[in-house]
């Protein structure tokens, strides 16, 4: 392949990633690795390093139109960020003091458990729970235009503290591992908090970029972002998040949690290959 | 929230996104125009996407690199650009809860402001 081909290709594989990505509230990095690595042959470390540029370039293209349509719950994402940097913070301090190995394989069955609560329909949280004090006290109860129904929907924001500690865990996974914060982001809001879906993929894309950020500069320095091949992947992951954003709010809430599930298993397949393969 | 606060964040983020896909671009660019090679040589792509291969990973090297109109630091630059972009909108964000005068908001907005930079910077030092 000619390296022409190759940006050209990378190019259109990464329309795909920030697509999904956008939809689905996840950075893009479960198309973006494997299709550098198993079918361009390149280096891990490389692809590592292009996925996280590529999580900042879903979440900085998509949540600028989630934020605009009210989709993206803004001061859910401020004080949830608080346990994700915090807790990606503790990742990268962890990372090269832990085995990564048996870490893929734990959160590939994290994921498969949450996948499986989400297609029983499981809700941790009761829909008659009151908000509770803390989520009062920091307003973040919302409300948005369901385009399906044709109305506003306000919604209730509970268990925010239950949330900031599950999104401390998912900012240590990604801080560690380099991957899956989206994942983990969007379970913790929709099954941990009881946000509705649509919600809570707009306010995780929101919210991936900021992680993303905190441990770019260190990918940056350890020399894996090559720009031959995250800038394609940036600008094909930005045209494809940027449609993806656009249709989100047509999408039935149902098929997005579908597709959703269907991810997390790809996504928890991918983690636990990684873990047995390292 | 104001609507009008919402609309800056997302206006915010949107000017980060064109600026960076701008410089990306131009950068991809300046390094076919440089390495006309690229468009047919096979083996070139071999040595741009092996671990070993050498491009600039320090903020002075890209600035340097930019000042030459090299195309890999010119997209490398559109890359920082990029990262930065999550974190200027946090740091609006701080201004923005000032202006309304939500004292809780900014207080939690300065301290991701503060962790999120603490740990670039960190990890710009390794």
């Amino acid at each position: 392949m000619t390296p022409l081909a190759f940006v050209i290709v990378v190019f259109l594989i990464s329309i795909l990633g920030g697509y999904l990505g956008a939809l689905l509230g996840l950075g893009g990095g479960l198309i973006v690795i494997p299709a550098l690595t198993l079918l361009l042959h390149v280096d891990i470390r490389l692809a590592i390093g292009a996925s996280i540029i590529s999580v900042i370039a879903t979440s900085s293209g998509a949540a600028a139109a989630y934020v605009r349509e009210h989709l993206a719950n803004v001061r859910v994402a401020m004080f949830l960020e608080l346990g994700t940097t915090v807790g990606a913070m503790t990742g990268a301090y962890l990372a090269g003091r832990v085995q990564p190995r048996w870490l893929y394989v734990l959160f590939g069955a994290m994921l498969i458990y949450s996948a499986a609560a989400m297609l029983r329909g499981v809700h941790a949280v009761p829909p008659d729970e009151p908000v509770g004090r803390v989520s009062e006290w920091l307003q973040l109860s919302g409300s948005y235009f369901d385009h399906q129904r044709n109305e506003k929907v306000p919604y209730p924001v509970r268990r925010p503290l239950l949330g900031l500690g599950l999104m401390y865990g998912a900012g240590a996974v990604s801080g560690l591992l380099g991957v899956g914060s989206g994942a983990l982001k969007v379970t913790a809001m929709d099954l941990g908090m009881g946000l509705p879906m649509k919600v809570s993929t707009a306010t995780s894309n929101l919210m991936i970029g900021v992680t993303a950020a905190a441990s770019a500069g260190l990918y940056f320095a350890r020399g894996q972002v090559d720009p031959f091949i995250a800038a394609p992947v940036a600008l094909g992951v930005l045209g494809g998040a940027l449609v993806g954003s656009r249709q989100l709010r047509h999408f039935p809430t149902t098929l997005l949690r579908g597709v959703f599930v269907a991810v997390l298993f790809v996504i928890a397949a991918q983690m636990i290959a990684r873990g047995l393969l390292h | 929230m104001k609507r009008d606060v919402e609309a800056l964040i997302s206006t915010t983020l949107r000017a980060g996104v064109t600026i960076s896909v701008v410089v990306m671009f131009t950068g991809i660019i300046f390094t076919f125009v440089h390495h006309r090679d690229y468009f047919s040589s096979r083996p070139a792509l071999g040595e741009l996407t092996a671990s070993a291969t050498s491009f600039p990973h320090s903020v002075p090297d890209v600035l340097h690199g930019v000042a030459r109109a090299r195309g890999q630091a010119i997209a490398m630059l559109g890359i920082l650009l990029l990262i930065a972009t999550p974190v200027v909108r946090v740091a609006i964000s701080v201004v923005l809860f000032a202006v309304e005068r939500d004292r809780r908001y900014v207080l939690i907005t300065s301290a991701v402001l503060l962790l999120l930079v603490i740990s670039l910077l960190t990890g710009l030092g390794e």
